[in-house]
């Protein structure tokens, strides 16, 4: 039996999924969320056994190429230095994410008018901004109001996470320097908020927080949405997109739990499947009006993929610092965000403080980069890191280069059939000076904080958990996929809320601002809802 | 090869010489500690824990175990776990293993890690709490807030837009 066509279909449940289904809810449409993963179940999270650690490595593993579970479609990133992390169930990337949650800045928009690379956003940071808090309010933000590195950054927040031994001593190292720091706005509630229970310090934030305190999309902003009428339904992969001969959207064909092709129709389509998942969906949507996949007249579709390259900078230290106690984040640095003349690169980064390492990544760290021996010496190598590991990662501003890009792979597909993404991506020049720059700098503070021994890594070859660019906003329809409040500039009824509309990456991690440009859309949505389409 | 298999729930097994190399192996990679009171990865209770574990990646660690047994028959004329239980010899052997298949050493140490840093008796030696971390969580000091003073201070410094 076919369903009656729906007023709002969107794809994915994940960061923007969820804020854009929460916000729309508002207008009474029926709203349906196809997402092909399950509702998460805090209570079978790691942290909850003994074996937290080691599941990190199997059902909770960032790459879905490693977890391999129903929801996860396989991606083919041979031609990658940089591997996708991700998760694909209600929540998506945020039940993983570590929560760290600043900011863009007013110049993060203006890259082209200040430094003269890559383009300069459609929008700014002021048509954000109510945004911006809208869902700070929705997901809960710790931190303190008055960084020199933002400007009017007065909002009040909760107080922020603890700096404990680990921040303490890396502070010291930035103070030796005189170099920014400030305590890192993250999304993990301090205090009890919103129904949700404050942080205990449990360390496992990045495979899922069974506290409830870390702010992923499944137990903010969906409970709200479920509860004004949004229908999520789960275990549904969406194959593609169907149109009709005006070359508008009619819905979706996907696949149920079963594996069974089902059909839903919608006046209104709207995807969040982030900066992998969403190009390779329009690239599957090929037809007659769109030979080379939906909304894809400019052939921007999958190109201009930016990951943030990102540099690992680790510190062993004498004193016991916090380990595995508390969330990994706690400050951060932006000394070297903005370009500078001097450097022979253009654009900057974050340092995002990390604080330490529970006894089997510290085991598996010491193994692996040669500071803990197989055999005699096991013991001793291991207790001069456990709990004495600390340190910081770069994430570096990536810029937009065309050929970094996502295509569908000729041969593999998902447990349904539907062909795979394919990743193809180099690091430029630029990044590679940007992270040698970090590490240059990382060791410094870290020097200045008393560590022994430093241990680097750039890439972080597993770190691609920011997925953006691909289906990028802009007001030329020769340039750009989406326009500036996310429509196609092809398929009218057709919208793109996820990172995949970034112009470009700033030198920050990107959730927040994916869910306050999300927001932002679904408001121009409910404003242009009499003439969505002219 | 023999026909004897350690075998769990789900069928899958091991023979008694994969068995075997393998827990020649995991008590070379982390030995007994008298000093700090510590077992070896082929303590009973560590070992069976680790023999799970490896089971649920079955292929991948028989094939790292044959990978083994070709270094041993190259460098010691036999199979890795009826090598005489020399410190030398084994430590000879892993090295060369380690070098020529770092994968697949990796993978046989990660698991060992993994069961090793779990046990009970671990747990306390390295003054941890054995049990999860939740739901009791862990107490986290606030820290000296006054060292963000100077950066208080500090003028605003963000890049102006046009
Ligand atoms: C380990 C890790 C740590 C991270 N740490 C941080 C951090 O500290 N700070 C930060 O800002 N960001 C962090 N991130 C990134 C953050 O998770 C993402 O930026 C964010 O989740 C992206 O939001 P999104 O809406 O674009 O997509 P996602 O949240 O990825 O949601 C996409 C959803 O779409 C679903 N989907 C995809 N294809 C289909 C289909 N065909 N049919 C149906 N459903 C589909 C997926 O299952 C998924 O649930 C981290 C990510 C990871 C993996
Ligand atoms: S440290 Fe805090 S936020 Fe992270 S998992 Fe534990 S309770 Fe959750």
């Amino acid at each position: 039996m076919t369903e009656q066509p729906i007023d709002v279909l969107i794809i994915g449940a994940g960061a923007s999924g969820a804020a854009v289904a929460w916000s729309l809810a508002e207008t009474r449409m029926r709203i349906v969320c196809l997402e092909q993963g399950d509702m998460m179940k805090p209570a079978d999270y790691p942290s909850t056994g003994r074996d937290w650690e080691a599941r990190g490595q199997s059902d909770f593993a960032i790459s879905p190429n490693q977890r391999r579970l129903a929801a996860d479609y396989p991606i083919a990133e041979e031609d990658s230095p940089i591997k996708v992390a991700n998760y694909n169930g209600v929540g998506g990337g945020t039940v993983l994410y570590a929560g760290h949650f600043p900011r863009f800045h007013p110049s993060d928009f203006r890259v082209n008018s200040l430094d003269g690379v890559a383009d300069d956003w459609p929008i700014d940071c002021a048509t954000l901004a109510p945004h911006y808090a809208e869902n700070d309010r929705m997901m809960g933000v710790a931190g303190l109001p008055g960084d020199p590195a933002y400007p009017g950054d007065n909002v009040k927040r909760m107080p922020p996470l603890p700096l404990g031994k680990s921040g303490e001593a890396i502070a010291r190292g930035f103070n030796k320097l005189n170099w920014h720091w400030w305590p890192s706005d993250t999304a993990i509630a301090t205090e009890p908020y919103d129904g949700r229970d404050k942080c205990i310090n449990l360390g496992a934030c990045v495979s899922g927080c069974a506290q409830g305190a870390k702010a992923s999309t499944d137990i903010t902003y969906w409970p709200h949405a479920i509860r004004a009428g949004v229908e999520l339904r789960t275990r549904c992969r969406v194959r593609e997109i169907t149109v009709d001969a005006d070359g508008m959207a009619t819905g979706v064909i996907y696949y149920d739990g079963d594996g069974v092709e089902q059909a839903l129709q919608a006046h209104v389509v709207v995807l969040a499947c982030n900066g992998v998942g969403t190009p390779r969906i329009l690239l599957n949507s090929k037809s007659t009006a769109f030979p080379d996949g939906l909304a894809n007249s400019s052939g921007l579709v999958g190109r201009n993929l930016m990951f943030h390259p990102y540099a690992s900078i680790m510190g062993v230290f004498d004193e016991a610092l916090d380990g595995y106690k508390g969330p990994g984040k706690c400050i951060r640095s932006q000394e070297f965000y903005e370009t500078d003349a001097a450097r022979d690169f253009v654009r900057g980064y974050t340092f995002e403080i990390h604080r330490g390492f529970g006894p089997v990544s510290t085991a598996l760290m010491g193994l692996q980069r040669g500071r803990i021996p197989w055999g005699v010496g096991h013991h001793q190598a291991f207790r001069g890191l456990f709990n004495r590991i600390a340190g910081m990662v770069a994430i570096c501003e990536d810029l937009p280069e065309e050929h970094n890009r996502v295509t569908l792979d000729p041969e593999l597909t998902d447990s349904d059939g539907i062909p795979a993404p394919k990743i193809s991506y180099t690091l430029s020049q630029n990044s590679r000076k940007m992270m040698d720059h970090a590490i240059e700098r990382g060791s410094e503070v870290l020097r200045a904080a008393g560590a022994r021994d430093i241990m680097t890594q750039a890439p972080i070859s597993y770190g691609g958990w920011h997925l953006m660019g691909t289906a990028r906003m802009g007001l030329d329809p020769a340039r750009s996929v989406v326009n500036d409040w996310g429509r196609s500039h092809d398929v009218k009824n057709l919208f793109v809320v996820d990172g995949s509309i970034f112009v470009t990456s700033a030198g920050v991690n990107p959730t927040r601002t994916i869910q306050a440009l999300a927001l932002y859309i679904a408001e121009q949505m409910k404003q242009r809802l009499a003439n969505l389409f002219d | 090869m023999g026909d004897q298999h350690s075998t769990d729930a789900a069928g899958e097994s091991f023979t008694a010489e994969e068995t075997q190399a393998l827990k020649t192996l995991v008590e070379m990679i982390i030995p007994a500690s008298q000093e700090y009171g510590l077992p070896s990865a082929g303590d009973t209770a560590i070992f069976t824990d680790i023999l799970a574990t490896a089971r649920s990646q079955q292929v991948e660690v028989s094939t790292a175990l044959s990978a083994l047994d070709e270094v041993s028959q190259d460098c010691q004329d036999g199979d890795f776990g009826a090598l005489p239980l020399d410190q030398d010899v084994l430590a000879g052997v892993a090295e060369t293993f380690r070098q020529r298949h770092p994968a697949e050493a990796g993978l046989l140490a990660a698991i060992t890690a993994q069961c090793y840093y779990r046990d009970d008796r671990v747990m306390r030696a390295l003054d941890m709490e054995a049990r999860p971390p939740h739901p009791l969580g862990y107490t986290l000091n606030q820290g000296d807030w006054s060292l963000l003073d100077p950066v208080r201070d500090r003028p605003e410094f963000f890049r102006k837009t046009p």
